[in-house]
């Protein structure tokens, strides 16, 4: 906890943006606003943030399909991305992502994903590119318990080993793969320690308090950006919503959203900690919590009213010339 | 002009662009080979032969031994091409894409259109491809028209020394990702390569033959059979246009069109098997488009819906052959 008041701000801020986004959504998907299939990454921000408040826009990330808070976390704008996911022309990537796809490869955000298990290969490649232009970026590869049964993920864990790649391995472990639990669908029961099989050294942690998992995540940056070839992290956190919006959760236990919701909120024991040990003042943080509002509210009535892509430019993009 | 064969062409061509481009790195399996053996690094080169001497020259940093991993070969060359490398992937077999294939058509090939247009992914994607080697169903495919199907990407397929050279640099200095296919009958063909830079734009097809009667369409390991027809018939007076179409996507459908107003018969060889082919692609497109040009049905000459067969008697039987090709150019010429 030895933040200074501004970066522990931010990244409140950060969390704070990535839950009310996810929030508004599943409020909004609900009432029919938004086309398509939408996972929400509520209950895990002390991960993403914990990741990206470690980073520059000179490292990489490679997210997956419940990508909105990795977005969000590497410095995607907000209102870009709520267009993006209403569809609009004036979207991050001109209403052609929608939630799945979402990228800035301006800010080191190569894409959220549709494909569960394809992101860490193309980590790799990014991991490769660093080492190659030596100038210390690192990639990360967020991956969840679902994405460590793909075997891409296995090659990807090898060939970063193979070529002494600055790559962080980084699986959030929230239980579920879609509708599947981990304990059934992991072998080993143990995500982490399989990539320690790989030959790379693996760091485990509390994934909803974000001073651990940052703490975590600073470890296994330096250690990347040293040269020592690729590091695994895996973080134990939540998902408070199915796996896609519409999900009835039926496999979910008696109580076990009320009770991960209590007990298991990132935001509630940031709140709880940096107050008990005076930090920051409960102003300060209504303050933020204001400014999210605000930010989301003028993002959702934007999107709202802003226009879709023309018919025409269905056909731009798909190559630079051809 | 010097005289070369493909494999050393599509060798010189790499050396030169990577000499040219130290953004350029290359990565496959075996293309050094020998890493962690007793006998040390630079065993292979390449199975072919094409990525000899690049290790000695461009170091371990840019020419790159990968385990056998092929979906992670392509993620690696992507995610690399994403964060501003240029990248060449070996694939060693086309047909090995199988493990892959999702790091081609749904990342590689869609990135930039589902990134609004705001990323590129300059990579080649390099294979052999094709039967007659009796290398039986799953190192013989000839996998263009899967590739010609997806949006995104380009398909290059040379068929001579020369167009080896400019095809080869077009795609490595290409932004879009081109997957380069390389056929195995043809890494030995010999000829007459213009020296220094030498580029060729994609969609432009070559015309190996020209003639009056017959328009013969095809393109990789098919056009020397095309070609063998085509000659054996001048014997007997008839002429026919063989049309190289060098890139599958895209494609020259100009050349053909043009062609089949001329001649008014078509014959499409094509090696891979019929359904949803290019020989049905470019049937469509004729029969859409020159319809009234026609004076005789489309004739296709294809593989058949089979796996490639191992036995030299069934690959014989598998494979378009001159002889089948005349027989369905004069089956065109005598309709009516």
């Amino acid at each position: 906890m030895q933040l200074p008041r501004d970066a522990l701000l931010r990244a409140y801020r950060q969390m704070k943006t990535i839950r009310e986004f996810e929030e508004r959504l599943h409020t909004e998907i609900a009432k029919g606003e938004i086309a398509g299939f939408t996972h929400l990454y509520g209950g895990q921000e002390a991960v993403a943030v914990g990741v990206c408040e470690n980073l520059t826009d000179s490292d990489y990330i490679v997210s997956t399909h419940r990508g909105h808070g990795h977005c969000i976390a590497k410095g995607c704008d907000v209102k870009g991305m709520m267009l993006e996911i209403y569809g609009r022309r004036g979207g991050l990537c001109k209403g052609r992502s929608g939630s799945m796809h979402i990228a800035d490869v301006s800010k080191g955000m190569l894409g959220a994903n549709g494909i569960v298990g394809a992101g860490a290969p193309l980590a790799v490649g990014a991991g490769l590119a660093a080492k190659l232009d030596g100038k210390g970026s690192v990639s990360v590869a967020f991956s969840g318990d679902g994405a460590c049964n793909q075997g891409t993920t296995f090659e990807a864990l090898n060939m970063a080993v193979v070529l002494k790649l600055p790559v962080i391995f980084m699986f959030e472990n929230n239980h579920y793969s879609e509708h599947t639990g981990a304990d059934y669908a992991v072998g080993s029961k143990d995500v982490g320690g399989r990539a320690g099989a790989f030959g790379m050294k693996v760091l485990k942690g509390n994934g909803c308090d974000f001073f651990e998992s940052y703490e975590i995540l600073r470890e296994a940056v330096e250690y990347c950006r040293a040269g020592n070839g690729p590091i695994a992290v895996e973080l134990d956190t939540e998902r408070f919503f199915g796996h896609f919006e519409g999900d009835p959760q039926r496999y979910r236990g008696k109580g076990e959203l009320d009770r991960i919701r209590e007990q298991r909120d990132c935001l509630k024991s940031f709140r709880a900690k940096v107050l008990e040990a005076g930090l920051l003042s409960e102003e300060a943080l209504n303050e933020v919590d204001a400014e999210v509002a605000t930010l989301i509210e003028d993002s959702v009535i934007e999107a709202r009213v802003a226009p879709g892509p023309l018919p025409e430019q269905v056909l731009e993009d798909v190559y630079i010339s051809y | 002009m010097a005289k070369l064969t493909i494999r050393e062409v599509i060798n010189q061509t790499i050396h030169a662009e990577m000499e040219r481009d130290p953004n350029l790195i290359m990565l496959g399996e075996d293309i050094v080979g020998g890493a962690g053996t007793a006998g040390g690094q630079e065993a292979i080169g390449g199975i072919w032969g094409t990525s000899a001497g690049l290790f000695d020259k461009f170091g371990a940093g840019r020419v790159i031994d990968t385990p056998i991993s092929e979906a992670t070969i392509i993620g690696t060359a992507a995610g690399a091409a994403l964060a501003g490398k240029r990248a060449i992937a070996e694939i060693m077999f086309a047909d090995f894409v199988g493990v892959c294939m999702d790091q081609i058509y749904n990342q590689v090939a869609k990135f930039r259109y589902m990134f609004g247009g705001h990323s590129t992914c300059p990579i080649v994607i390099r294979m052999s491809y094709g039967a007659g080697l009796n290398a039986a169903a799953q190192h013989s495919q000839a996998v263009y028209p899967m590739f010609t199907s997806i949006p995104g990407i380009k398909v290059v397929m040379p068929t001579t020394p020369a167009d080896a050279k400019g095809l080869l640099t077009q795609a490595i200095r290409d932004d879009d990702p081109v997957v380069f296919l390389e056929g195995k009958l043809l890494y030995g063909v010999s000829g007459e390569v213009p020296d220094g830079e030498y580029l060729l734009p994609f969609g432009q097809a070559r015309m190996a033959r020209e003639g009056n009667d017959v328009s013969i369409v095809t393109c990789g390991q098919m056009v020397m059979f095309a070609e063998a027809a085509a000659d054996a018939m001048a014997k007997d007076g008839i002429s026919c246009d063989v049309i190289d179409i060098r890139t599958t996507s895209p494609m020259d459908e100009e050349a053909i069109l043009d062609s089949v107003e001329n001649t008014g018969r078509l014959v499409v060889i094509d090696e891979s098997p019929p359904r949803c082919s290019l020989a049905t692609d470019i049937a469509a497109l004729v029969a859409s488009k020159a319809f009234s040009s026609l004076r005789a049905p489309i004739e296709l000459v294809t593989a058949p819906h089979s796996p490639v067969p191992f036995a030299r008697e069934l690959e014989r039987a598998y494979l378009p052959n001159p002889a089948r090709i005349e027989a369905a150019a004069r089956k065109t010429l005598s309709y009516r």
